[in-house]
């Protein structure tokens, strides 16, 4: 950098100097803590591959747990733990879906400020109820009186990504042009046929996005299924409204509380086969959704 | 803060004789291209405060502004116009580095501030935007009390002696100190669209610019705080070297002196971009343009 | 000019509006009455879900709520013995888990809204679009990357790592105050899951804060950049001071997000019983204790009480929502998982 002497009107101060120094100081702060958030990211699914790539082969994806009282024993896989958690977010989904759906239409064709009102809060707070406790209330709500089961961990998941459903969901309806609803409206189509013509059919590939995004998401719960179907088996079930489905998270968890070198290498490889899921669906989820946005003309707030 | 002494500039503009855009405030005497004109109206006698040369700027690969030559006087109030997207905003934005954060602008050329250039490398666009402020065409007050917009700048620049009477003088400055002066406290916020505008020319000059820059600052207001901002300029002008762009002819000719008229043109390649058309005394601008474009515009505007 | 004409319409709109007849309608009235039922039907069961979820978790607690009282929030003893010749078995007080949860939480936000914020800042203000296009959606994911997993990465390598070089370190330059007592080389505790749920509440933080930033207007950040401020002071003195109220909104998101994170925080917090000044040793949370004890559970008390526990998160949870909600108005929401 050329040095500009005093005599120059737009020479720099040594004020300034000092100024540019805390300015450099502190985007350079700012520039480090993303980098730091994405290096711990790294760090962390570097870890995961790392120490998951060794236990996983394809025994380990379609081999149950040794059975028996075997424990820290090496060998055997998780099928019946990825079948099952397959199961339970498969089921929780179908439940949350249309209900979500159904609410973000509410939200969005037929709710006045008064009526949206509670609504969006009851959403925030369910949006924002830690997870344990939605185990703990399904607990209260199913699993003492008829015990641990499939079904009972599927409500609690669904309860955990009904807010995330309705969000994706109404986002996307709002950016379908109220031209089209109007211009429906005015050629005297009801609205339950606009909605089921026109607005859904355009929003399709946005509630498939939070579909997609909520698979996810509800298959990395953990503390709700350690309530409500904490069972840590070698058996295989898919009867949902029978005893407990053994999934993956609890694995993971079990696994990660073991004393056993060979469990905790079990519960690395099946960290790595969840984490793969959950970054493909998110990654997947990312790509439809910015294919979504551009085709409807949204524009990401940076930009506004 | 007038501790680095401006270098004036007497250069003879021995090109401008060859140009369609004739610079007559040089110290040589202006070529009458116009047949009729009896003379080109006298340079002003003050120092040159910017001189462009064959300044081209670019967006990316877009050329927006092409081959400007223009030299801006001290205390004088020089306009701008032409139609939009002319370049007449991008240019001022240009004296100021404001397009810096701009991704792809790009100029080439010179922008002189005093014979130096100010794209020069190790200049720095902080300094440079400390001695040439700017008022935008909508009224930004920052979302802080009257005195702390400011009070803001003058605090950041380490000028934190008799904050209160700084703020005083600039807002008497700017012709708003008895308005506020019994709610320094509250909200700037609050103020009328007129105010607000007043108030960002306070901020501006609080921190002692030399220029002032007003890029469309009457463009969002009502009639009445239109002519208070005009009157403002001529006080202002007193202490400030003031460029304004409008895209309202009459403003131009109320308020300026000199005055210049950019156009889109193409040079052949079938790229329009922004060039100086003419520049001169505003009268003999309005009255005997020494282009056809520019007579088109002025009186399509006012006939 | 009809709208008809100056819309693009859908083909399949034009042809239901042009065989909309008689019968039709009469079915139209029964179809937009049934779509109205079922769309109000279902926003009232999400409001009346949020009812039962109180109901069921403030009846689950009520044995618990009716033996030990508000006291249940400071009394230290939590004793599930059932054995009579123990003093004070099945005797339940969340004391510990109070202040453990309070502390641990406490720990995540300063650690991570200094950082949240500053990454915000960077997307927001800082990055090239190409970069922010990158780093953004990064951040983002490792708010996705599941609670087991980050609780499992902090038990084998965050916890080690923060006992070799951090702890030391504070407690070599802060040893004088209790709370960076001696570290110990080997066991988890409070500092640990600290530091976990600040790498879970920072991309929270970063996307919310980010989202605040990127709307302050243009023109106010040019109007100071055109008063010859860096830019650095540009972003404390118009984006940061304008967005305050917005920060401690996302700050109270953030908050009820560490208060009620149960699963990694029990897999680093070390499952301590008592209070210890330092935060280096064990301790215990509301949400870690209900997934440590609730399937191993030996009483109904024990139970009632752990329901106790999630009903004093979930009254913490409520607060930090309507707290936020009244901060920043709705100009804050919180965001799911990811986008």
């Amino acid at each position: 950098m050329a040095a500009i002497g005093g005599r120059h009107p737009l020479g720099t101060s040594a004020a300034l100097h000092r100024r540019r120094r805390i300015d450099r100081l502190m985007r350079g702060s700012a520039t480090a803590a993303a980098i730091l958030a994405v290096a711990i990211l790294g760090i962390m699914i570097g870890t995961v591959v790392v120490n998951g790539a060794s236990e996983l082969s394809i025994a380990f994806l379609i081999k149950d747990p040794p059975g028996g009282s075997l424990v820290g024993v090496a060998g055997g896989g998780i099928a019946n733990a990825i079948v099952g958690s397959a199961l339970l977010v498969v089921v929780a989904t179908a439940i949350a879906l249309p209900v979500g759906v159904l609410i973000a239409v509410y939200l969005t064709e037929f709710s006045t400020p008064r009526t949206a009102r509670p609504i969006r809060m009851a959403l925030d707070l369910l949006n924002g109820l830690p997870t344990i406790v939605t185990g703990i209330f399904v607990f209260g709500l199913l699993v003492a009186s008829h015990g641990q089961s499939g079904i009972a961990a599927s409500v609690a998941l669904a309860v955990v990504i009904l807010p995330l459903i309705t969000r994706t969901t109404q986002e996307i309806l709002l950016l379908v042009p109220k031209e089209l609803r109007d211009a429906a409206h005015a050629l005297g189509v009801s609205r339950w046929r606009t909605i089921a013509g026109v607005v859904l059919p355009g929003a399709l590939g946005g509630i498939l996005t939070g579909v997609v995004l909520a698979v996810a998401r509800a298959a990395g719960e953990t503390a709700p299924l350690l309530l409500t179907d904490s069972i840590f088996s070698a058996r295989t079930s898919i009867n949902v409204f029978g005893a407990a489905i053994p999934n993956i998270p609890i694995d993971i968890f079990s696994y990660s509380e073991s004393p056993f070198p060979a469990e905790h290498a079990k519960a690395w490889g099946a960290a790595l086969v969840l984490i793969a899921m959950i970054l493909l669906g998110n990654l997947t989820a990312r790509a439809m959704l910015s294919r979504q946005r551009r085709r409807l003309g949204w524009m990401p707030t940076s930009q506004r | 803060m007038d501790a680095n002494e401006p270098e004036v500039e007497r250069r003879d503009d021995v090109m401008a004789s060859n140009r369609l855009q004739v610079d007559s405030s040089s110290g040589a005497p202006a070529v009458p291209l116009v047949i009729g004109a009896k003379e080109s109206a006298p340079a002003p006698p003050t120092e040159v405060v910017f001189e462009l040369l064959d300044l081209n700027v670019y967006y990316g690969e877009t050329l927006a502004v092409r081959g400007v030559n223009l030299k801006i006087h001290k205390n004088v109030i020089t306009a701008m116009i032409g139609p939009s997207g002319c370049g007449k905003s991008t240019i001022v934005r240009t004296l100021n580095r404001m397009n810096d954060s701009v991704s792809g602008f790009r100029v080439s050329g010179e922008v002189n501030y005093h014979g130096h250039s100010i794209y020069a490398s190790g200049v720095d666009p902080v300094e440079v935007r400390r001695r040439i402020g700017m008022v935008f065409q909508r009224p930004n007050p920052f979302p802080k009390s009257i005195y702390d917009n400011i009070a803001w700048a003058p605090r950041i620049l380490g000028l934190k002696r008799d904050l209160d009477a700084r703020v005083e003088q600039a807002l008497r400055g700017a012709a708003l100190w008895d308005e506020v002066k019994d709610r320094l406290r509250s909200s700037a916020l609050g103020l009328s669209g007129g105010q607000q505008q007043r108030l960002c020319i306070a901020r501006a000059i609080a921190i002692e610019p030399e220029v002032l820059l007003l890029d469309e600052p009457a463009s969002a207001l009502d009639p009445i705080s239109t002519a208070s901002i005009e009157d403002l300029m001529q006080d202002l002008k007193q202490t400030y070297t003031i460029v304004i762009v409008t895209h309202n002819m009459q403003q131009a000719a109320r308020v300026a002196e000199r005055t210049a008229f950019f156009s889109l043109d193409d040079a052949g390649d079938g790229k329009r971009a922004g060039v100086l058309v003419e520049y001169d005394e505003t009268a003999t601008l309005f009255t005997r343009p020494a282009d056809e474009r520019t007579r088109g515009y002025v009186t399509g505007r006012f006939g | 000019m009809s709208r008809r004409e100056n819309t693009a319409l859908p083909r399949e709109v034009v042809e239901i509006g042009v065989v909309a007849g008689g019968l039709r309608r009469m079915v139209d009235r029964m179809g937009d009455r049934v779509a109205f039922g079922a769309a109000a039907l279902a926003s009232l069961a999400a409001v009346a879900l949020i009812a039962l979820v109180i109901d069921r978790v403030v009846s689950g607690a009520m044995p618990s709520i009716s033996r030990f009282g508000i006291g249940f929030l400071w009394q230290t003893t939590w004793n599930p013995s059932l054995s009579s010749g123990v003093r004070d078995s099945n005797v339940y007080g969340a004391g510990v888990l109070v202040y453990g949860t309070v502390v641990t939480s406490a720990i995540a936000l300063v650690i991570s809204v200094p950082l949240g914020v500053a990454i915000g800042v960077y997307l927001s203000l800082l990055s090239s679009g190409r970069l922010a296009g990158v780093v953004g959606p990064l951040v983002e994911l490792l708010a996705a990357v599941p609670s087991v997993i980050v609780g499992l990465w902090g038990i084998v390598v965050l916890a080690p790592a923060l006992h070799s070089t951090i702890d030391p370190a504070l407690h070599a330059a802060l040893g004088w105050l209790p709370i960076f007592g001696k570290p110990g080389t080997t066991g988890l505790g409070i500092f640990d899951a600290g530091v976990v749920l600040a790498i879970m509440v920072l991309p929270i933080l970063a996307a919310i804060t980010r989202d605040l930033f990127a709307n302050v207007p243009r023109e106010l950040k040019d109007g100071a950049l055109a008063l010859g401020a860096t830019r650095w002071e540009m972003i404390r003195g118009v984006v940061l001071d304008s967005t305050r109220s917005g920060i401690v909104a996302a700050t109270i998101l953030g908050l009820a997000r560490a208060l009620g994170e149960a699963i990694a925080v029990t897999q680093t917090i070390g499952a301590g019983t008592a209070i210890h000044a330092s935060l280096f040793a064990s301790g215990d949370t509301l949400g870690s204790r209900i997934a440590e004890q609730f399937i191993g559970a030996v009483s109904k008390l024990q139970i009632a009480s752990l329901f106790y526990c999630a009903l004093i998160l979930l009254v913490m949870e409520f607060l930090a929502s309507i707290g936020a909600q009244l901060i920043a108005g709705r100009s804050v929401r919180v965001r799911g998982a990811v986008i």
